[in-house]
């Protein structure tokens, strides 16, 4: 048992870092894969075997990248990783690629198939294409629970008869079924159970064309672990694994030795005559049976997992009364979108009101560690340029941007997660979808750009779901105008001093509220209007292509998930990361404010450049000057306004609203300067990080300017008209 | 055709159900249809509309599957 363990593990060294599989680390322990459907609670099994020892940047609900986590078992450490949720291998999106990829190459010791108990039939078809790939599956249950509570039975036995694989019942969230899982997984990494999974019923139609590949397959590579399986992907023409075997490469990576068979040559990859053959019969065969290839295969795999699920199931009735009046009510024509405003509405008002106070607490604290650190620097007789640069440039910086951001971020994160978590963020997707279908954009559109409430950079990233390259192309150009994170602080605070103003204080935080919104939905319509345009008027012309998204059954949210991913990988992040671009911005600040060139500072001669061009779109040359110095963080815009208005030169704390509102008065503020600067943040270019982000998803310089010049225009046209309306009324 | 009553999926109210009979789309929206398990002889479930008439969601193999109409209108059931 220990030489077949340790066997293994040499193997696992022994892998090759193919197809973005990189091994970070040792690569002696185990490997142990997640894989299963979307909804199907695979990250909390994730994070219940690995006690959440996993720190990465992805945003719940999605996995968007590949996550590593350590599970020690009987005094083995063995690694886990969790893979993106498809429904399928077979149809090459870039999610199915990284999954399939990993089986197949990265050869994981034990694949774990997390399905869901509900809809046992539908998971089989993903846990029946994994098991062509690999023996070495286990089957996971998960969702017991729930599929209890519907009246719905698994027979374990019978499951494990019929696929031949080791199955584990769960409910992970409560902890149940675990232990089972962690035994399971321990005896199949240590050889001790071998599973005997059921072989795959090919179709008749594909038969004898699988069989001849598979034949010339065997005759170069008599052990090729899963040749049926390698024919089926010839045979419909995948190219990930037509190159992996021209460069020679696939063998190497699937043999056990990891020694080539055949001499590799990276140079002339099609020379081998034995490649070539297999190649061209692959090339003819298909011909034959492209058109029935997928059908057939996919037919045969459901009416295995119809087959087995008939005798492994048992149901009394499927649906909960509860959840279906929830979803008629949730998307009804009457309800369904102010129900969804509502929401909206309730978020932003929570996040307002809760932010205040901690907002002005943390402010307090940290500005009480300022004059404590300003007092240190004069103990220690540090120059007057050092004290600036330091405490009152980069310390004051990271002050402003912490107090303004962590407790409304602390706020609206655990919402929108709990919102995620209970299965609505699907539901918003479906009510609209009929709109961004007008706008010629994909319907989960609506995903990625309820992600850019958060940080539109994260929301670039989530596009990741959309499959249409064109279609995600929009949703990265357009997701900029909704306001993110950064940019609420500035809309809220421009809502309650010049707006709310007008209103009794009773409903103060009301019409703030509901300014925020109007804003927010302004965002929404500049998204459509600019989708529509880009899919009619420009290179990315194209017709909406379809729209299938599931509508995952109601959760009860777990708090604690909840709480821990979205303040670990959520907010901690998003500061983080303001943090290091407020520093240096801080810092700029300072300098420019400081250094003198004649009479006036660097900045105030800046400022006063860039005034006609301020003026005449309803701003002026400070704010401007700020949104320039801003541009790694929008966090850090009314701050740097603020310092550039007062003659002290260096961003400051001031101690009220109502001496914020003076000092802007005094600069020559009115509500039409409110106005256009909550416009002007809505649609201007996005911040350095988004920008980073959208160059690194796209890889094109031209669409990453697009990026930033569309929003600036459009930001610049806007306040242009409203501005120059205003003024012409007589009203500005 | 008439004699087994195909329609369209589209063409089923909502608490109507149908199985399938044909898949009149090809590419990516095929295979993802089949990946959702709208394979011939499964029965399908008019569950819900949205607020403006489109996409419409269906209970197929126990789970929730929302369709645009352009989907609906290529899938070809037998009414049950």
């Amino acid at each position: 048992m220990a030489t077949a363990l340790a066997e293994r593990l040499k193997a696992t060294e022994e892998r090759g870092d193919l197809f973005q599989i990189k091994w970070s680390g040792s690569r002696r322990e185990p490997v142990i894969a997640l894989a299963g459907n979307p909804n199907t609670g695979k990250s909390t099994v994730f994070n219940a075997l690995t006690g959440l020892h996993q720190h990465t940047g992805n945003w719940p609900g999605k996995t968007v990248k590949r996550m590593d986590g350590r599970l020690e078992l009987g005094g083995q450490r063995y690694r886990v990783v969790d893979l993106p949720g498809t429904y399928s291998l077979l149809s090459t999106s870039s999610d199915e690629e990284i999954a399939r990829n990993f089986i197949l190459f990265g050869k994981p010791d034990v694949t774990v198939v997390v399905a869901d108990s509900t809809s046992l039939e539908r998971n089989l078809n993903l846990t029946l294409q994994i098991m062509q790939i690999t023996p070495n599956v286990i089957l996971c249950c998960n969702l017991i629970d729930e599929a209890e509570r519907k009246s719905v039975t698994v027979h374990k036995q019978m499951l494990e008869q019929d696929l031949g694989i080791p199955v584990v019942v769960t409910a992970a969230r409560t902890g149940r079924g675990l232990d089972d899982l962690k035994t399971a997984v321990e005896a199949m990494a240590r050889g001790t159970i071998t599973p005997k999974p059921l072989a795959a019923h090919y179709p008749v139609e594909l038969r004898e064309p699988i069989e001849k590949i598979v034949g010339l397959l065997k005759s170069v590579y008599p052990d090729l672990p899963n040749a049926p399986w390698l024919a089926l992907r010839l045979l419909d023409g995948d190219q990930g694994i037509r190159r992996a075997l021209e460069s020679g490469r696939l063998m190497e990576q699937l043999m056990e030795n990891g020694a080539p068979l055949l001499p590799r040559s990276a140079e002339t990859p099609s020379a081998n005559p034995a490649l070539q053959q297999i190649l061209h019969t692959a090339d003819e065969l298909s011909e034959q049976t492209r058109n029935v290839l997928h059908d057939k295969f996919v037919e045969s795999l459901f009416h295995d997992a119809h087959r087995i699920a008939q005798r492994s199931v048992s149901r009394k009735s499927a649906m909960s009364l509860w959840e279906g009046s929830l979803d008629r009510f949730l998307t009804s024509r009457i309800f369904g979108l102010p129900a969804m405003l509502l929401l909206l509405a309730c978020v932003f008002f929570l996040t307002i009101e809760g932010a205040n106070i901690p907002s002005q607490m943390i402010a307090a604290g940290l500005f009480a560690v300022e004059d404590a650190l300003d007092g240190f620097f004069t103990t220690l007789q540090a120059p007057w340029w050092l004290t600036g640069f330091l405490v009152h440039g980069v310390y004051r910086g990271l002050a402003w941007v912490v107090s303004v951001m962590l407790p409304p971020m602390a706020i609206f994160f655990p919402i929108f997660t709990f919102l995620e978590d209970f299965g609505y963020l699907p539901r918003v997707a479906f009510n609209m979808d009929r709109l961004f279908k007008w706008s010629g954009a994909h319907g989960k559109q609506a995903l990625s750009m309820g992600m850019g409430f958060g940080c539109n950079a994260a929301g670039v990233i989530s596009t990741r779901i959309i499959d249409s390259p064109r279609e995600r192309l929009i949703a990265i150009l357009t997701n900029n105008f909704v306001p993110c994170n950064g940019r609420w602080p500035t809309l809220i605070m421009l809502a309650s001093l010049f707006v709310a103003a007008a209103f009794p204080a009773g409903v103060a935080s009301v019409a703030a509220a509901s300014t925020v919104v109007g804003v927010t939905l302004f965002g929404v319509l500049v998204t459509l209007l600019v989708s529509r345009f880009l899919s009619t008027k420009t290179s990315l012309k194209g017709e909406s292509s379809f729209f299938q998204i599931e509508l995952p059954p109601y959760r009860r949210p777990q708090f604690l998930r909840i709480v821990y991913t979205s303040l670990i990988d959520r907010t901690l992040l998003v500061l983080w990361r303001a943090v290091v671009m407020a520093a240096p911005a801080g810092g700029l600040c300072w300098i420019l404010a400081n250094t003198y060139v004649g009479q006036q500072s660097i900045f105030a001669r800046l400022s006063g450049f860039l005034h006609p061009i301020g003026y005449a779109i309803g701003l002026d040359g400070v704010i401007l000057l700020a949104y320039i110095i801003a541009i790694p963080a929008n966090e850090i815009i009314v701050p740097t306004i603020i310092m550039g208005y007062m003659a002290a030169g260096q961003m400051t704390e001031l101690d009220s609203d109502v001496e914020l509102k003076t000092l802007f008065v005094q600069n020559g503020w009115s509500v039409l300067t409110a106005v256009c600067l909550m416009f002007f943040s809505l649609l201007h270019y996005p911040c350095s990080t988004t920008t980073m982000t959208i160059w690194k998803e796209t890889r094109s310089v031209k669409w990453t300017v697009v990026s930033n010049l569309m929003p600036l225009a459009l930001a610049v046209a806007v306040c242009f008209a409203i501005a120059q309306t205003v003024r012409w009324l007589g009203w500005g | 055709m008439n004699a087994k009553k195909l329609s369209k999926l589209s063409e089923l109210g909502s608490g109507e159900r149908g199985r399938v009979r044909a898949i009149e789309l090809t590419g990516m929206a095929r295979r993802r249809l089949l990946d959702f398990g709208f394979v011939p002889d499964t029965e399908i479930e008019v569950a819900f509309r949205s607020p403006m008439g489109d996409p419409t969601s269906y209970r197929i193999k126990d789970s929730m599957i929302a369709l645009r109409r352009e989907e609906s209108d290529c899938i070809v059931v037998e009414r049950i």
